[in-house]
């Protein structure tokens, strides 16, 4: 029997001093899967490693044995640790739970900010590596494929990464909807706090073009401005730039409002009421909290960003709900096809002992008849389609009772009535174990698809 | 053959209301797709029974209330089916196509009298005045959609508090913009269609002007959005005041359309004088 285990740490089991070591880790490369053809009893291996967690996929038929291996391998990975430190750290998941709690990472259900899209790029890294080493085979190459779908299932039918959780892109998807394309949109920069430049930076990837920056201290502001490829104006200057400007971004240390009501007001006609944008994140603020009252003109500061946030967080954390739904559902579908893995192998044997007698037959007949190629080729035709349409019903019905649990029951029967040799009816693993590269293997892959 | 026709197009027509409201609140584009399709459909057929009509009685079929309504009904949809061709603003449709739906039901529960056959209105000139007129009350029935969603959005960006609509509808100068041209459009045709009008009066009636109520009402509707237009290009309103005055012109719109065919007498109320 087959099983599927999942070793790891994750920002939840383990402090944070133990993740920097991961994350240092993470930066020499030394792939764990280099270490693979040492591991006797694991069959496949997936590593995962990003700066929140580590995982160990693996498959096996010995989990005792094998977890031990894997645990020296994350030793080694992750450096100098007293192993009975380490071990509270770690949480194994075995089988489904193993599936599932891999769908959940997948989902980033499992991340420190929930719906966050990184981790699914890190985890399909972490199979290609693992494809390039040749360290999975017919198990984890459908798991991972299939935990792949899951979480485009997850972000097309849920919206658990469609709400901005941080302030800066809260104010770029305000930008977004108040003015649609932000390609030729004009941004103003007063002030140089840190989230300002966060903001600046996220409305430039967003197609920001235009950047002018003001600042009182001139060499700030020239810095930045050369940063994004913007202009300076004088501080002094800001009402005049105000006509040309469409998205404002305030981060002044300034104890006093420095845009007043009657100051935005009275430009508005002069820009043709063209929509304004006001993001005033300094403390205390920058912008008169009157401006908002102006038609066309939006103001929003610190605070209301903070509502957004945090009105998303919570609508992620109800979507993950929805999510986990999803993510049962597909496990189940998972554990149903591993079942159809139990009998493979005596699909697999009954398909060759078919195929060795129809070729035994086949030679002998041929061997005292005189035929054109012709009529050779129609025999071989009309013997491999007898062949296939015998086999066709006991096939689909192992194949049905795969999910249940008297399959042992039909699995021997089976073996019995076709007088299977014991050694075709092996495990899978061990087969694919044995001759990685045969027959076998396509073999089975391709009884899988069908 | 003609009333299987309408029956299907009102089905199809509702159908598709159904279908786009549904979208509202699902964002799949399979369902939008559909509805889409259904309402294609349903403007098929609609135009197979506004054909088959008109060439029954011999004139573009617009000589009563519940013509008048079918009409307008069917360019109010093919209108939609091209700008969403056009602009592929997918939400637009629920906002849309219930005012179909609306117009098509009020056109079932008008009485279907028969008008008198009248040479009057079997000329090439109350075609292209009814034509551009409704096209261009189409536009304006666009902009009025357009411009509700615009208020919806301004509101929920105003006021900081955002429903279930805000990542739905698209961003506010988009909506403007979408809301500008159907007035761009919409304007010239309006023009064109009451020129036509008064051209035709004054070869009829030997005067343009014959103070008939819908004509008062058309000049101040006409007046209403040219000073939108006005007030677009030449100070540069946008935004929420804008939005306010596309549906303030097609309530009086509704108002010269509805009230004057259904309640007042004068010669557009399809009696002849």
């Amino acid at each position: 029997m087959c099983r599927i285990i999942l070793l790891g740490m994750n920002h939840k089991s383990a402090p944070v001093e133990v993740r920097e070591q991961l994350a240092v880790a993470c930066q020499q490369d030394s792939n764990p899967l280099l270490l693979f053809p040492h591991l006797e009893n694991v069959s496949e291996l997936v590593f995962l490693s990003t700066c929140n967690r580590v995982e160990f996929l693996f498959t096996c038929t010995q989990p005792v044995k094998a977890v031990q291996e894997v645990k020296a391998l994350l030793r080694n990975h992750l450096g100098t640790m007293p192993s009975t430190r380490l071990d509270s750290y770690i949480y194994a998941h075995e089988d489904m739970d193993a599936v599932k709690h891999l769908f959940r990472v997948a989902s980033s259900l499992d991340s420190m900010v929930i719906g966050e899209p990184q981790i699914l790029g890190q985890l399909k890294t972490a199979y290609r590596q693992a494809t390039e080493y040749r360290t999975v085979r017919v198990i984890l190459n459908r798991l991972l494929h299939k935990t792949f779908s899951v979480a485009k299932r997850v972000r097309s039918e849920t919206c658990i990464g469609s709400c901005a959780v941080s302030i800066s892109y809260a104010a770029v998807e305000l930008a977004r909807k108040i003015f649609g394309e932000l390609r030729d949109k004009r941004v103003l920069l007063i002030g140089a706090g840190e989230m300002a430049e966060l903001a600046a930076e996220h409305l430039m990837t967003q197609g920001v073009r235009q950047m002018v920056v003001a600042n009182r201290t001139l060499q700030r502001a020239v810095d930045l401005a050369r940063r994004y490829n913007g202009e300076t104006v004088p501080f002094d200057h800001i009402l005049d730039t105000l006509k040309n400007m469409d998205i404002v971004l305030t981060s002044t240390g300034s104890t006093e409002p420095i845009l007043t009501f009657m100051d935005v007001k009275s430009r508005m006609r002069e820009r043709r009421n063209r929509p304004l944008f006001f993001i005033d994140i300094a403390v205390p603020r920058d912008v008169d909290p009157a401006v908002n009252q102006i038609d066309n003109v939006y103001l929003y500061d610190i605070d209301d960003l903070q509502g957004i946030i945090d009105l998303n967080m919570e609508e992620r954390r109800k979507e993950a709900e929805r999510a986990e739904h999803i993510i049962a559902e597909e496990t189940i579908k998972f554990r149903n096809w591993m079942a159809t893995l139990d009998v493979v192998p005596t699909i697999i044997a009954l398909r060759e002992k078919a195929e060795r007698i129809r070729c035994n037959e086949l030679q002998k007949t041929l061997s005292h008849l005189s035929l054109e190629e012709k009529d050779r080729q129609a025999m071989e035709v009309l013997t491999q389609s007898i062949v296939k349409k015998l086999l066709h019903d006991p096939i689909l019905f192992l194949k049905k009772k795969a999910a249940r649990d008297t399959k042992d029951l039909y699995v021997d029967y089976t073996q019995q009535l076709f007088n299977l040799t014991e050694r075709n009816g092996s495990d899978v693993s061990s087969l694919t174990e044995e001759a990685p590269d045969d027959k076998k293997e396509s073999n089975i892959l391709k009884t899988l698809k069908k | 053959m003609e009333a299987l026709f309408i029956i299907l197009t009102t089905l199809c027509y509702t159908c598709g209301t159904v279908g786009y409201l549904i979208y509202l609140f699902r964002d799949r584009p399979a369902i939008h797709r559909t509805s889409w399709a259904i309402l294609l459909a349903g403007a098929v057929f609609h135009l197979g029974a506004v054909l088959l009509r008109s060439a029954r009685i011999g004139q573009l079929a617009v000589t009563n209330s519940q013509e008048a309504l079918s009409f307008f009904a069917l360019l109010l949809v093919i209108t939609y089916l091209i700008i969403q061709l056009r602009l592929q603003l997918r939400i637009l449709g629920s906002f849309v196509s219930p005012l179909a739906v609306i117009f098509m039901l009020a056109s079932s529960l008008v009485p279907d009298h028969m008008v008198p056959k009248s040479e009057l209105f079997k000329s090439g000139w109350v075609t292209l005045h009814v034509t551009a007129l409704f096209l261009a009350n189409a536009l304006f029935a666009v902009a009025f959609s357009v411009s509700i969603m615009y208020l919806l959005q301004e509101r929920q960006i105003k006021n900081k508090h955002f429903g279930f609509l805000y990542p739905r509808l698209p961003s506010l100068e988009r909506l403007d913009t979408i809301s500008h041209y159907c007035l761009l459009a919409g304007f010239p045709l309006m023009t064109a269609g009451l020129v036509t009008g008064f051209a035709y009066a004054a070869m009829v009636w030997h005067s343009p002007w014959n103070w008939d109520p819908k004509e008062i009402l058309s000049l101040i509707t006409w007046l209403i959005y040219a000073v939108l237009l006005h007030e677009r290009l030449a100070v540069g309103w946008r935004g929420r005041k804008a939005a306010w005055l596309a549906i303030f012109g097609f309530s009086a719109i509704l108002v010269t359309f509805l009230g004057v065919n259904l309640f007042l007498k004068g010669h557009h109320s399809i009696t002849v004088r």
